[in-house]
């Protein structure tokens, strides 16, 4: 305990290093997939060699990813954008089969309805797709968020900076403290992080909450007769 | 005018949907695409808006050919309805119904208040403009695609099976009301139902429709009714069974009581405006 009050300001910095790992690569992946899954929608024959191709990569252990992405990327092993990318493909890996799944979600009638009315295909897709996918979307997108923060951490052993140097410090000094302070603060991040995204959710898919049924239904009905 | 000018369509699997189809639906009237499911209703309205391309043939409205109109700028210039409704789920009343003129580039205020107005018209309660399509009942969904495909004044209502899901009560009831809008708002309206009575209580012209999009028989309702053109639309419209088979017997307060084959009631025949023609369904 004395030990973590001691150096909060140090996990402070840690948890910020950590966050500007996982926020860019677990957007990049949400963005990317998104057009991936609705193209899996669109051409029903591509949607498995598609969803099940990339969802391949998460069977990539991580630490051999990490390693190899330099060499294609010509970055260096501790830089932050190796382990973005590296993030970034273990998050779409997974978000790609919930995007196809969202996007098959989205009733035919009211796709129908959405061309019939004259709505474009690019105006179709963000007005009227995107947020009809928007919850089963954002479900993919939590279970993304905590696998992105938690994968994180791997990095560390590659001299990576983020929470996970608390477990590697830790190991190597035998600080029991750093090692529970880093377990604690992942968690609590992507608990956080969690939260935000349900309640971005809440805001910006007001529909989904059921509102209480009033007697107004059954009277406006009758009152047009 | 939409003229069908020998239109056929066969699916890209092979389904050949309609075969040879030709048809003048007069403006300013309602003409009901009558036949059972299946037999390729759906596809000839969606002609009408490009939903559907026909593999033949054209489809011209005030001589147009429609396949020379940008898809997109012919629907937002066609009201459509659909059999669910078709609302855009997370969508409020009031937006949905705004859509057609938003898309037209109508500023958002003015599209709200129109679509309020719209509201009214065909017998919403305003209290419901900010709900979601969720929180109203079958009947009020269907009024409230009505009110949508009416949003931007167009000429031409295509109206796929609109009230054939909600309960019998209240299809007739949006029945009456589809006739009294009708009657102010002179649309040329192309009408698909299954509903032999529904045909007959809305259609200024009905098209009995074979499968494969073949034409039955066109005529007025009276038409059809009095001259039935063979067999397939005489059962079609049930002329075979006791329900239009009618008897009137004079009534102890004047009048005639009507029943059907079976001896059940229907109503009451007023010796005033007597004769048979009294309730043709026009
Ligand atoms: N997209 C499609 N692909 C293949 N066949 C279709 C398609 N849409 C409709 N059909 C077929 O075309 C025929 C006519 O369908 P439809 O126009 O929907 O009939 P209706 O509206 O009268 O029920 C049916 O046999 C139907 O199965
Ligand atoms: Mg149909």
């Amino acid at each position: 305990m004395e030990w973590i009050l001691e150096n909060l300001p140090h996990i402070l910095e840690l948890t910020l290093d950590h966050l500007l790992l996982s926020a860019p690569a677990v957007l990049a992946a949400f963005l990317l997939s998104l057009p991936l899954g609705r193209l899996a929608v669109r051409l029903p024959r591509l949607r498995e060699p598609l969803v099940g191709g990339i969802g391949l990569l998460y069977a990539i252990p991580s630490l051999p990813l990490f390693i190899v992405l330099p060499l294609i990327l010509g970055t260096s092993i501790r830089e932050p954008l190796n382990a973005v990318v590296a993030l970034t493909l273990f998050g779409l890996a997974l978000m790609v089969r919930s995007a196809a799944d969202a996007f098959g979600s989205v009733e035919e009638d009211v796709r129908l309805a959405a061309v019939a009315v004259g709505h474009s295909a690019g105006g179709r897709f963000l007005t009227v797709e995107l947020p009809l996918a928007g919850p089963a979307l954002l479900a993919g997108l939590r279970v993304v968020s905590v696998s992105t923060i938690s994968l994180v951490s791997v990095s560390a052993v590659l001299g990576v900076t983020s929470l996970g140097s608390l477990f590697t410090d830790g190991f190597e000094r035998g600080i029991v403290a750093a090692i529970v302070a880093g377990i604690v603060t992942t968690a609590a991040l992507a608990l956080v992080l969690d939260l935000l995204l349900v309640a971005l959710g809440r805001v910006l898919m007001p529909w989904r909450r059921p509102v209480p049924r009033r007697s107004a239904s059954r009277s406006a009905e009758k009152g047009a007769a | 005018m939409i003229e069908f000018r020998q239109v056929s369509k066969t699916y890209p699997d092979g389904t050949a949907a309609v075969e040879d189809f030709s048809l003048t639906v007069p403006s300013h009237t309602t003409t009901v695409l009558l036949g059972s499911s299946g037999c390729g209703k759906t596809t000839l309205l969606r002609m009408v808006n490009r939903m559907v391309e026909p593999t033949a043939g054209s489809v011209r409205i005030d001589d147009v050919d429609v396949a020379t109109v940008r898809p997109v700028a012919l629907r937002r210039s066609i009201g459509y309805v659909m059999q669910n409704s078709g609302l855009m789920p997370h969508r409020r009343v009031v937006e949905d119904i705004a859509t057609v003129p938003r898309l037209n580039g109508v500023p958002r205020a003015e599209a709200r208040r129109r679509a309020m107005e719209l509201m009214e018209v065909v017998g919403l309660d305003p209290q419901l403009a900010r709900r979601h399509p969720g929180q109203l009942s079958g009947g009020q969904q269907q009024r409230v695609g009505v009110a949508r495909a009416l949003a931007d004044d167009p000429n031409i209502l295509l109206m796929d099976e609109p009230f054939g899901a909600v309960d019998p009560l209240v299809r007739l009831e949006l029945q009456r009301e589809l006739r009294r809008l009708q009657d102010d708002l002179r649309k040329t309206i192309v009408f698909v139902t299954h509903d032999i009575d529904e045909a007959l209580a809305l259609g200024d012209q009905i098209v009995v429709l074979r499968p494969g999009g073949r034409t039955a028989q066109v005529g007025t309702p009276r038409e059809l009714v009095e001259a039935p053109a063979d067999d397939f639309v005489s059962r079609f419209l049930g002329l075979g069974e006791g329900r239009r088979k009618l008897r009137a017997a004079p009534r102890p307060g004047g009048g005639q009581v009507v029943t059907d084959d079976a001896g059940r009631p229907l109503g009451v025949l007023d010796d005033a405006d007597g004769g048979p023609s009294a309730d043709a369904g026009e």
